[in-house]
């Protein structure tokens, strides 16, 4: 199934209301079954092998397995997400890995600055946007007749 | 499960409702928090998932797609305008490209201080990867769009989790939007004087290549239901190029992307028997009169040629991966360390355009033992989107800005906003106004905010709604359940029952429609009128079982909802479709009882209009203006 839950990693987010893996997905596919204490992804079908989910899963209890109606058995795709990047490990179904690492962000967590420090003086009747012209280096274009 | 009165109603009263959180609404988040604390207006916004990962950017991109470089002098808002309309076949707004266009760095320049990793060159410019695309490392490009817009906004004002589902309207203005949380007992009715529809673009009209664990694999997102065609649509306003669906070509069954492989490695693309479809049918573009002779070729007429290969069984055509970075190699021939390094380098910038925005097609490379640098890999055709921010155009019609459309039929006071009052949109939610892509979705989201808060202050009265009208609507809301358990007991398993339709299946047979007679995969995107007058005939039976619609909880009714919303915007199509008569867009669709293009007749916009009131549709022309001297 396109994503799945390893049973003896998942320990249901501690039973909070909501678990990582139900907040992120845009799906609204993943629910934690509050019995068992483990979340399930409750209609692969509608899956968009979007990683969502494992990537923020505290436990990293979270695996892909790719649409069987194309994906042969046997390799496996999986991300580490980090604060400043992401680690991704592949292997192949010949037994090949690969790893890569690519940044995912430049600024602290949780402080982007809505306006960027660009300088905010604008008017609502004018052409220009809350930032501009700062943010766009130039004036705001418009066609000359 | 309860009946519709167990729901508790929340009302919530503001000035602007941004409804959606993806690219559109989070630019509008930004700028509507400005101009809104400046002003003394009110902005709320409601998503039915978490803004940090909602919409088409959740998984992540690894190019912005519509960078000009204006400060550079890189080009002109003019040249992108020319380059929009010749890829659409002469179909698009000047006024509203250009509207995009010229403000569109602005937004990436805010997305480079708020944290979004961008490639740099050796003099810390952005790498572009084609004329107008820039290389990002995005795995994080939603969340780091999303807490800007939160962190605007004020967490408190947005509301995760609530499906919209109707507009709320007063006379002809809009009043706001109603909805449902997936995830509590609660309704939802929102209040506003002024409503920014951004909800995305549509999947899952056309039947999908892939139907088993696969169905989700569409290449747009499956969670983008069409619920800003539907929801502009039943409000009453006019849209516009509904009939401009867009087929992408990507790497076969996962959908992977091809755009660095052609734009950044050269790469060529080959049939079985190793022939170049670009080249040997060339003289095909000349039928496709001075959108065939212009450069780039228009996507559509490329995704066109590679068909015909297709069709005549040529295929499977390959992406010739191993070809490409032989020759980006090639140059380093004689260094042994400098071509490995060369190597390692192109081999990680393969594999992250894919894990930062198509984790499935890395995979199915590793399951398939693919190393691109050893063989090639099949690219195909996928199934139609509707999908108004990227190659294809279908939204609502609004009025472009003043300045650029004022005394022509393009502007009726406020820039971005629809033909019913106070009610905007953008993003996939507005039309004719093609490639804005992810960057041209935000910056749009942000022209309609502003101008949504001066409409606000100068028609600063609260629209009235008429309490019987939501109740009419909360009962509509919840009824799937009510059908289900009147109905469950008469069957052994509640799987099978003659009296009701679970959303899964119900989405199955439009899907199966669509693509029979709407000229979807199987019918090789082709279609005609008897065959489109007959899926006119089938949707009407679908339309009456809709009030079947069955289920059992929370999440079902969603998809309820969400198959009602893509209902509409396949119904706008049909129509659309229909009255065209010639064919325009041939890699998008194929009506081959007209198979040629006519100016002459249609070098025009194609706009339809549903009337609430009596449920009847209009379709008629509307003309496309040159407003710069771009011919
Ligand atoms: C695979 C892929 C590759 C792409 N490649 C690129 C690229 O390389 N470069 C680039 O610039 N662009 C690219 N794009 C395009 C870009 O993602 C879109 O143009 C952009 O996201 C459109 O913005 P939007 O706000 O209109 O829609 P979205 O960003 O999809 O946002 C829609 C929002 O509406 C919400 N919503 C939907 N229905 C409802 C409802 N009923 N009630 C409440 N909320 C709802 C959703 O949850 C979501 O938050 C790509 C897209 C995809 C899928
Ligand atoms: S996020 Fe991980 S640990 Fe938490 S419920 Fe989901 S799968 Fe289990
Ligand atoms: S991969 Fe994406 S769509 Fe699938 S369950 Fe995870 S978050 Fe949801």
């Amino acid at each position: 199934m396109p994503t799945f839950v390893i049973a003896e990693k998942c320990d249901g987010c501690k039973g909070q209301d909501k678990t990582a893996c139900m907040y992120a997905c845009p799906n609204d596919l993943m629910v934690l079954d509050k019995e068992k204490m483990k979340a399930y992804n409750r209609d692969p079908w509608m899956c968009w092998e979007c990683l969502c989910c494992a990537k923020a899963c505290p436990q990293q209890a979270m695996d892909l397995s790719g649409y069987k109606d194309f994906v042969p058995l046997g390799a496996s795709c999986t991300p580490l997400r980090g604060s400043e990047d992401i680690m991704w490990t592949i292997k192949f179904r010949n037994g090949m890995v690969k790893r890569f690492k690519f940044p995912i962000r430049t600024t602290e967590e949780g402080k982007a600055v809505p306006d960027g420090g660009f300088s905010t003086k604008g008017d609502l009747n004018s052409l220009e946007l809350f930032t501009e012209p700062d943010s766009l280096g130039v004036p705001v274009w418009t066609y000359k007749k | 499960m309860p009946s519709y009165k167990d729901f508790e109603t929340v009302e919530v009263t503001t000035d602007l409702l941004i409804v959606g959180g993806g690219m559109a609404a989070c630019g509008a988040a930004v700028e509507a928090a400005y101009w809104g604390q400046k002003h003394g207006v009110k902005v709320t916004m409601v998503d039915k998932a978490a803004i940090i990962r909602s919409g088409a950017v959740g998984m992540g991109l690894s190019a912005i797609n519509q960078y000009i470089g204006l400060a550079k002098g890189a080009n002109t808002v003019e040249d992108y305008v020319k380059y929009v309309k010749y890829d659409l076949m002469g179909v698009a707004r000047d006024d509203l490209v250009a509207n995009i266009a010229r403000h569109v760095d602005s937004t990436v320049h805010l997305f480079d201080k708020w944290g979004l990793p961008f490639w740099r060159d050796e003099n810390g410019g952005y790498v572009n990867e084609g004329r107008w695309q820039l290389m990002i490392n995005g795995e994080s490009y939603k969340v780091v769009v999303a807490e800007a817009a939160r962190n605007a906004l004020g967490a408190d004002n947005i509301y995760e989790r609530v499906f919209i589902i109707e507009p709320l309207l007063d006379g002809d203005r809009i009043a706001g939007a109603v909805g449902f949380s997936v995830r509590e007992n609660k309704f939802y009715v929102f209040k506003a004087k002024a409503v920014l529809a951004a909800m995305g673009g549509a999947v899952g009209v056309f039947k999908p290549r892939s139907t088993g664990e696969g169905l989700g694999r569409s290449w747009y997102p499956p969670f983008s239901t069409g619920s800003s065609a539907y929801f502009t649509i039943k409000a009453g306003a006019e849209m516009t190029c509904q009939e401009v669906r867009f087929i992408p070509v990507r790497f076969k069954d996962a959908y992977g992307p091809v755009g660095a492989w052609f734009l950044l490695f050269k790469s060529r693309a080959t049939n079985a028997f190793g022939g170049e479809y670009m080249v040997e049918r060339r003289d095909e573009l000349a039928k496709w009169g001075k959108w065939g002779a212009t450069k780039p070729i228009p996507a559509n007429l490329r995704n066109y040629l590679g068909m015909l290969d297709v069709f005549e069984g040529k295929g499977p055509i390959y992406m010739r991966t191993e070809e490409a970075i032989a020759n980006l190699a090639k140059k380093y021939e004689g260094d042994e360390k400098a071509f490995k390094k060369k190597m390692k380098e192109l081999e990680a910038e393969a594999w992250e355009d894919f894990l930062d925005m198509t984790i499935s097609q890395a995979l199915l490379w590793a399951a398939t033992n693919v190393e691109p640098e050893k063989r090639p890999s099949e690219i195909a055709a996928a199934e139609p989107y509707f999908i108004g921010s990227h190659s294809g155009a279908s939204g609502a019609w609004v009025s472009g800005p003043e300045d650029l459309a004022g005394g022509t039929e393009y502007f009726w006071g406020y820039c971005n906003m629809t033909t019913v009052k106070g009610l905007f949109a953008a993003g996939d939610a507005s039309g004719a106004s093609s490639h804005k892509f992810s960057s041209g979705s935000h910056a749009e989201g942000r022209i309609a905010a502003k101008s949504a808060i001066k409409f606000i202050l100068e028609n600063n009265t609260q629209p009235k709604v008429d309490p019987a009208v939501v109740e009419e609507i909360k009962k509509e809301t919840y009824k799937p359940f009510e059908t289900f358990e009147q109905h469950k007991n008469l069957t052994t398993d509640p799987e099978v029952n003659p009296n009701y339709i679970f959303p899964k299946m119900f989405m199955f047979r439009l899907q199966k429609m669509m693509d029979e007679y709407v000229g979807g995969v199987s019918s090789n995107f082709s279609t005609n009128k008897a065959s489109l007058e007959r899926a006119l005939e089938l949707l009407g039976f679908l339309k009456e079982d809709q009030e079947k619609l069955a289920a059992r909880d929370l999440h079902e009714l969603m998809r309820c909802w969400e198959n009602k919303h893509r209902l509409v915007q396949a119904e706008s199509h049909i129509r659309t479709v229909l009255f065209r008569e010639e064919t325009r867009w041939p890699g998008y669709y194929f009506r081959a009882d007209y198979p040629k293009i006519d100016d002459q007749n249609w070098l025009c916009f194609v706009n339809t209009k549903y009337d609430p009131k009596t449920g009847e549709w209009s379709v008629f022309k509307r003309p496309i203006l040159n407003l710069f001297g771009i011919e």
